[in-house]
């Protein structure tokens, strides 16, 4: 494993990119992320209406493995139904996790956040990796609930 | 005996990672074991497993005399005044748990005060929160000056008439810092409280003699000073130990069970229910042995070159930044330094150093309330032992001016 593999120019960029991290006016969905191991957090922000992502964004602190996902993960769900990025986001999490290998489906389904594939293969990150992910299909399931800043 | 013979008895550390000679700097987690360590362990169970204290045969008798002779010398390794006040655990935060259960919930009620520093590890903090939770009892924090050392007024401030219990660590685990506590001993005893002390990072690197210390109990674990996993240390003072109720129940540490009562048998067995870790006990021996032949003079002044020539080179990367490496704080250093890459969270520089072959801790390193005191998510973590070389420090700095450029933030 080299660490070009890893730390690509792609992921270095999204890490820094400040594009998603905002809030947002209208949410319907604030949702805390957290890996205690390693100290990541991040803050999901959805505004989900007529059963679509209308509007998504994050605050965060973590590394860059987290931090790139996230945004990466934004910027495919933004404006798709539920069910729609909820399948996604089980798809990515099946990928990071090696359940899914085929690349051309993964490109088509999840477009940039398919370059993270390479973290299967280093379990220590696995978790920096699906974090957002994850947070987000909690977030989906607990939508009914009030909003809790 | 130069440095690079160490790495003879260990064989481990003579393999690479990625292709290049590891570098092994994760020693405040877990120290690598010597041959000697691996052998004592094997040797138990090639020719003298059984159960001890229990069969009044020949294999039960030698597997006895191992478990305790290994008792005897952890007594003279920390100057206890007895085996008898030894007492085995897994590890230092079972011993430390025992303390709390044992003795804090007996002994802390509504209205009393535990106090604990801010830089205590989780093992150290979290049983104390329960007990303090439990009897209603306030749990107070000792904070610390700007470089990291505890704060003595706090310290004065904090140990009141209504203190029961003082928690203190030996040395943190994050700055590696040496707590004087023969000072807090005696303010604590000075209030009629007891003084427990978490000598997990301290034990392995410099001599602790407990009776000049003032311990009323001592905790650590074998798998940081070159033994086994799974075996622990807590000493206490007999007459402590004496009066508390036991922690586990079960085999080997009754006298007389009757339907509805049981009496418990004399110290230590008292605190040691069921079978014991034998292989741990033989393993933890040799490793005392290895550590006394080098010599506490040795291995201080081994790691005291390393963190001499590593803290300068550090403090001169620009995008480097020190914890608890202050000049004022140097005299009191252990082989811990803590650090972040500007910009660059730990699991990233830790993740790039392993791809260089280069280990060391990334994360909170169970201490959050003292992350919250720094001010920081989560540090980079070096931390050596004697087997440690210059040439390992030299490629830790290296491998860390890599870890901009990997993430594009310099060119």
């Amino acid at each position: 494993m080299n660490l070009e593999d890893i730390y690509t120019e792609l992921i270095a960029e999204h890490a820094r990119s400040t594009d998603n991290r905002r809030r947002l006016e209208h949410a319907t969905i604030v949702e805390r992320g957290h890996n205690p191991s390693c100290g990541d957090e991040i803050t999901l922000e959805l505004e989900i209406a007529d059963g679509k992502i209308v509007d998504a964004a994050f605050n965060g602190a973590g590394c860059a493995i987290s931090q790139a996902s996230t945004d990466m993960m934004i910027e495919l769900l933004n404006g798709r139904d539920v069910d729609d990025a909820k399948r996604r986001a089980q798809l990515f999490i099946d990928m990071i996790k090696g359940k899914i290998t085929d690349e051309n489906l993964l490109e088509a389904e999840l477009d940039e956040a398919a370059t993270l594939k390479n973290i299967s293969t280093m379990p220590a990150r696995v978790k920096c990796a699906t974090l957002a992910w994850h947070t987000l299909l909690t977030s989906i399931d607990r939508r009914d609930q009030p909003v809790d800043r | 005996m130069s440095d690079k013979n160490f790495l003879r008895d260990f064989p481990i550390l003579n393999q690479k990672m990625n292709g290049k000679p590891i570098v092994y700097l994760d020693n405040g987690a877990t120290t690598q074991k010597p041959e000697s360590v691996v052998r004592s362990i094997c040797g138990y169970y090639g020719g003298c497993n059984a159960n001890p204290h229990r069969g009044a045969y020949q294999l039960s008798v030698r597997a006895t005399d191992i478990y305790e002779s290994a008792r005897a010398r952890v007594a003279q390794f920390i100057n206890a005044p007895a085996p008898a006040s030894i007492i085995f655990t897994k590890n230092a935060t079972e011993s430390l748990n025992l303390v709390a259960y044992a003795y804090g919930l007996t002994n802390v009620g509504a209205g009393d005060s535990i106090v604990i520093t801010v830089s205590e590890h989780h093992s150290n903090l979290v049983p104390w929160q329960r007990v303090a939770q439990a009897r209603g009892a306030a749990l107070e924090y000792v904070y610390l000056n700007p470089d990291g050392t505890l704060n003595d007024a706090d310290i004065e401030r904090k140990i009141s008439a209504r203190t029961k219990i003082v928690a203190v660590t030996h040395v943190s685990n994050v700055l590696g810092l040496k707590n004087d506590i023969k000072k807090i001993a005696d303010k604590a005893h000075s209030v009629g409280a007891v003084v427990v002390v978490d000598g997990a990072q301290s034990t392995p690197h410099i001599p602790v003699d407990v009776q000049a210390l003032d311990a009323d109990f001592f905790a650590f674990s074998g798998h940081k000073m070159l033994a086994p996993m799974g075996i622990g240390v807590l000493f206490g003072r007999e007459n402590l130990l004496d009066a508390m109720p036991p922690f586990l129940a079960g085999g080997d540490m009754i006298e007389y069970v009757e339907e509805q009562s049981t009496t418990f048998a004399e110290l230590p067995q008292k605190f040691e229910a069921g079978t014991q870790n034998v292989e741990g006990a033989a393993g933890l021996h040799a490793a005392i042995d290895y550590i006394q032949a080098i010599g506490f003079e040795r291995i201080e002044a081994i790691e005291r070159r390393l963190i001499d020539y590593a803290i300068p080179k550090l403090s001169a990367l620009p995008f480097i930044e020190l914890y608890g490496c202050a000049p004022s704080v140097i005299e009191k250093k252990t082989g811990i330094i803590t650090f972040n890459v500007k910009g660059v969270h730990p699991h990233d520089v830790s993740t790039i150093l392993d791809l260089e072959g280069i280990a060391i801790r990334a994360g909170h390193h169970c201490a959050q309330p003292l992350m919250k005191f720094l001010k920081q998510n989560a540090t980079c973590r070096a931390s050596f032992y004697f087997y440690n070389t210059i040439d390992d420090v030299d490629r830790l700095i290296d491998a860390l001016k890599k870890v901009r450029k990997v993430l594009r933030l310099e060119p």
